[in-house]
């Protein structure tokens, strides 16, 4: 298979996998793209979860997934990853099991585990080279619990550990960067609000063998303040408005799969948002607002 | 061969097909050697260094629900580092060998032993086989994979050796013959329920209520405890073997006994002279060591102790606060018995490599018979002698005597 599979919106999947009724919120950003992801990886997979929102995926004794699941810990899934690939390696070796019954292997996990206290986890599987492919969805704070700051919370926005005016003093960090500093097989940022654009690098990821991370930001109803039915539009706009790039990065090289011209004022992606209200309401808050744009303007000025 | 050389030679006569592992002393020799071996092509082990105690746990863990057998090792520091991932992968039912060199725990930092470090996972689900010598290491860790991956038990064990004492101590170790071990403990079976594309399972998921969750970990409390008839099973298939017959409990001239030593580990050689020398001089000692501490054998120890005058615990930990915790889990196992001893004494001592003498072994049973002649409330000690405070006052007075000088210099 390669990446040709999914050229126009009418090639991605029009049956779906998982199943409905989790006790996910309505309008989760993250579910809507596991959703689509799990279109085109299929059931041949084990998903390895850490702690987070999508631990309530599987509830005893119901289960989405066609294929198989494994809830492990918040610091660890990277690591119950290693041992299921290298023990099914160990059983194709030794001809306990035949090439039919390999599988896929997904690790599942949050912003909270991805950014912070997974990460030492998560760098050692790529430094091990683990064949696996790593599923952030990063709803920027730690989601499960109420939305505290976590270290993917952007720049001033408002979390229950840090209330307005000021919403949080702490520049999110760059985890594409990080993965790609520690040179993995494939880094890609999606969204599912694209989902062409999501499945394409789902479709390359999966052909690929080593460490692959899909980044995939995850707006969240509750925890950023809008209506779930505006999920859809808030997700293009975070891409329109240049604050979520789309890109992928492969064998030493960034390639932007997506770019506005001209792009969306940014204001118009946080106004829509109850985490970012106040930098406009009382009064506008224009030095933080435009410190914003700068922020992402000087991004993109780096070269598309 | 030393006691890590025994733990090496265990898992490579167990023909463990994975170990992810993490250095740390006084365990790092196991896993080495097994990185040896596997280097050179005498075993089939796949090895892993992972970056951390708590990743390798996971990794073993997963590793065993996807149907491989697994080893893997570590001690102090590493196994409270991994403690969120032992009582998780108990409740995976994930089978597999964990070896724990013990070492007492930060802070203070030492590397010396003391079982601090394994009681501490006592309530995890692990099985748990506390060895007393370096042949016994050997063995148990046979042992510990066929109980393990038992049908009726499903449930991770460690095995307990003592840093130091076991870990680098020579002793002659009997090495079973491998064609016999591989009929005794066959390849790993794990059912059902490993990961297949045939067969999509998922485990470990969240349970919502009580109900559900009280269900399974009444279900591992209840295998852990039906682990004890089928250790008694396995013991005589082991013994059929190779004539070595490890039972839960090891006694000790304990049958006409007056005052029994109770305790686990290495310290059973040093109570075993003990036990002699008292006998010499006209006091009925003898040992009663539990080999199994989970699931805990309460009815052996009850009858190795039923009708005895005193019981003399000691304990290589402390339960800060309350005491020794082998003192206080053999109070709850017989109290209320008719037969049941009248005085048990609590003795804590042997902390981070602290050595418990010959003299204080005797000082110990002398104590303990005395409260039961006197008919006095069960002695409750903290081993430690004049000497030793002398020396560590002396240190004491160094650290104030430096610090003095350098707040001078600094003036």
């Amino acid at each position: 298979m390669s990446e040709a599979r999914f050229r126009r919106m009418n090639d991605l999947p029009s049956t779906h996998l998982l199943g409905g009724g989790t006790a996910m919120c309505a309008g989760c950003g993250g579910l809507q793209a596991i959703q689509e992801i799990y279109d085109v990886l299929g059931p041949r997979t084990i998903f390895v979860n850490a702690a987070g929102c999508m631990t309530l995926l599987s509830i005893y004794p119901f289960t989405p997934f066609r294929g198989s699941w494994l809830y492990t810990a918040m610091a660890c899934a990277p690591a119950g990853s290693q041992g299921v690939r290298d023990a099914l390696d160990i059983l194709l070796r030794k001809g306990r099991i035949g090439p039919e019954e390999d599988l896929a292997v997904v690790t599942l996990a949050g912003d909270g585990a991805s950014y912070g206290m997974g990460l030492s986890a998560t760098s050692a599987a790529i430094d091990r080279g683990l064949d696996f492919l790593y599923i952030c969805y990063d709803n920027e704070g730690y989601g499960n619990t109420g939305q505290q700051t976590s270290a993917a919370t952007p720049f001033a926005a408002a979390t229950a550990t840090n209330d307005p005016p000021s919403g949080n003093p702490q520049a999110k960090k760059d985890l594409f960067a990080i993965w790609v500093a520690n040179r993995p097989t494939y880094v890609a940022t999606a969204i599912a609000a694209e989902p062409l654009d999501l499945a394409r690098k789902v479709e390359k990821a999966s052909a690929m063998k080593g460490p692959r991370l899909l980044l995939i930001l995850a707006p969240c109803p509750t925890g950023w303040g809008f209506e779930p039915g505006d999920l859809v539009e808030i997700g293009r706009l975070a891409v329109s408005t240049g604050v979520f790039p789309l890109k992928e990065w492969e064998a030493g090289a960034t390639i932007h799969t997506k770019i506005r011209r001209p792009r969306v004022p940014v204001e118009e992606y946080l106004k829509r948002q109850g985490r970012f209200q106040h930098l406009f309401t009382p009064r506008r808050q224009e030095p933080v607002l435009s410190k914003i744009q700068r922020q992402v303007d000087e991004y993109w000025s780096r070269g598309e | 061969m030393t006691g890590n050389a025994a733990a090496a030679w265990g898992a490579r006569l167990a023909d463990v097909d994975y170990m992810p592992a993490f250095p740390i002393t006084p365990q790092t020799e196991i896993v080495e050697t097994l990185g040896h071996w596997r280097e050179a092509g005498e075993i089939q082990t796949h090895v892993v260094m992972m970056e951390s105690e708590h990743s390798a746990v996971a990794a073993a863990g997963a590793a065993a629900l996807t149907g491989v057998r697994v080893f893997t090792a570590t001690s102090s520091q590493g196994l409270l580092y991994a403690m969120e991932m032992l009582y998780t992968v108990a409740g995976w039912r994930a089978p597999f060998v964990l070896v724990n060199v013990s070492r007492g725990i930060a802070a203070p930092i030492t590397l010396e032993p003391d079982h601090q470090d394994v009681l501490a996972a006592r309530d995890s689900g692990f099985l748990q086989i506390h060895c007393g010598s370096v042949q016994e290491i050997l063995d148990s860790i046979l042992l510990a994979h066929r109980w393990s991956e038992h049908p009726t038990v499903r449930l991770p064990a460690i095995v307990n050796l003592d840093g130091f004492h076991l870990s680098f101590t020579r002793e002659p170790v009997e090495v079973p013959d491998s064609a016999a071990v591989s009929r005794f403990l066959p390849p790993f079976d794990a059912g059902e329920a490993s990961f297949r594309a045939s067969k999509p399972v998922s485990r470990a998921v969240a349970v919502l209520g009580g109900a559900p969750y009280s269900y399974f970990r009444y279900q591992m409390h209840r295998a852990s405890e039906a682990a004890l008839a089928v250790h008694e099973t396995i013991a005589v298939e082991f013994q059929r073997m190779c004539g070595r017959h490890w039972g839960l409990i090891d006694v000790y001239r304990a049958e006409d006994a007056e005052v029994v030593f109770f305790l686990v580990g290495s310290f059973a050689t040093k109570a075993r002279e003990a036990v002699d020398h008292l006998r010499a001089a006209g006091i009925a000692a003898g040992l009663v060591r539990p080999r199994i501490l989970r699931p805990y054998p309460r009815e052996a120890i009850r009858q190795a102790l039923a009708g005895k005058r005193a019981v003399a615990v000691l304990d290589q930990n402390v339960s800060m606060g309350q005491g020794g915790i082998l003192h206080s889990e053999l109070a709850a196992a017989l109290y209320g018995w008719s037969e049941a001893p009248k005085v048990l004494a609590s003795f804590i001592g042997g902390l981070g490599g602290r050595d418990v003498t010959l003299e204080e072994f005797g000082e110990m049973a002398r104590e303990t018979l005395r409260a039961a002649d006197e008919g006095s409330e069960s002695p409750r000690r903290l081993l430690y002698t004049a000497q030793e405070l002398r020396e560590v006052r002396k240190l004491q007075g160094i650290a104030i005597a430096e610090r003095e000088d350098i707040s001078k210099e600094q003036m």
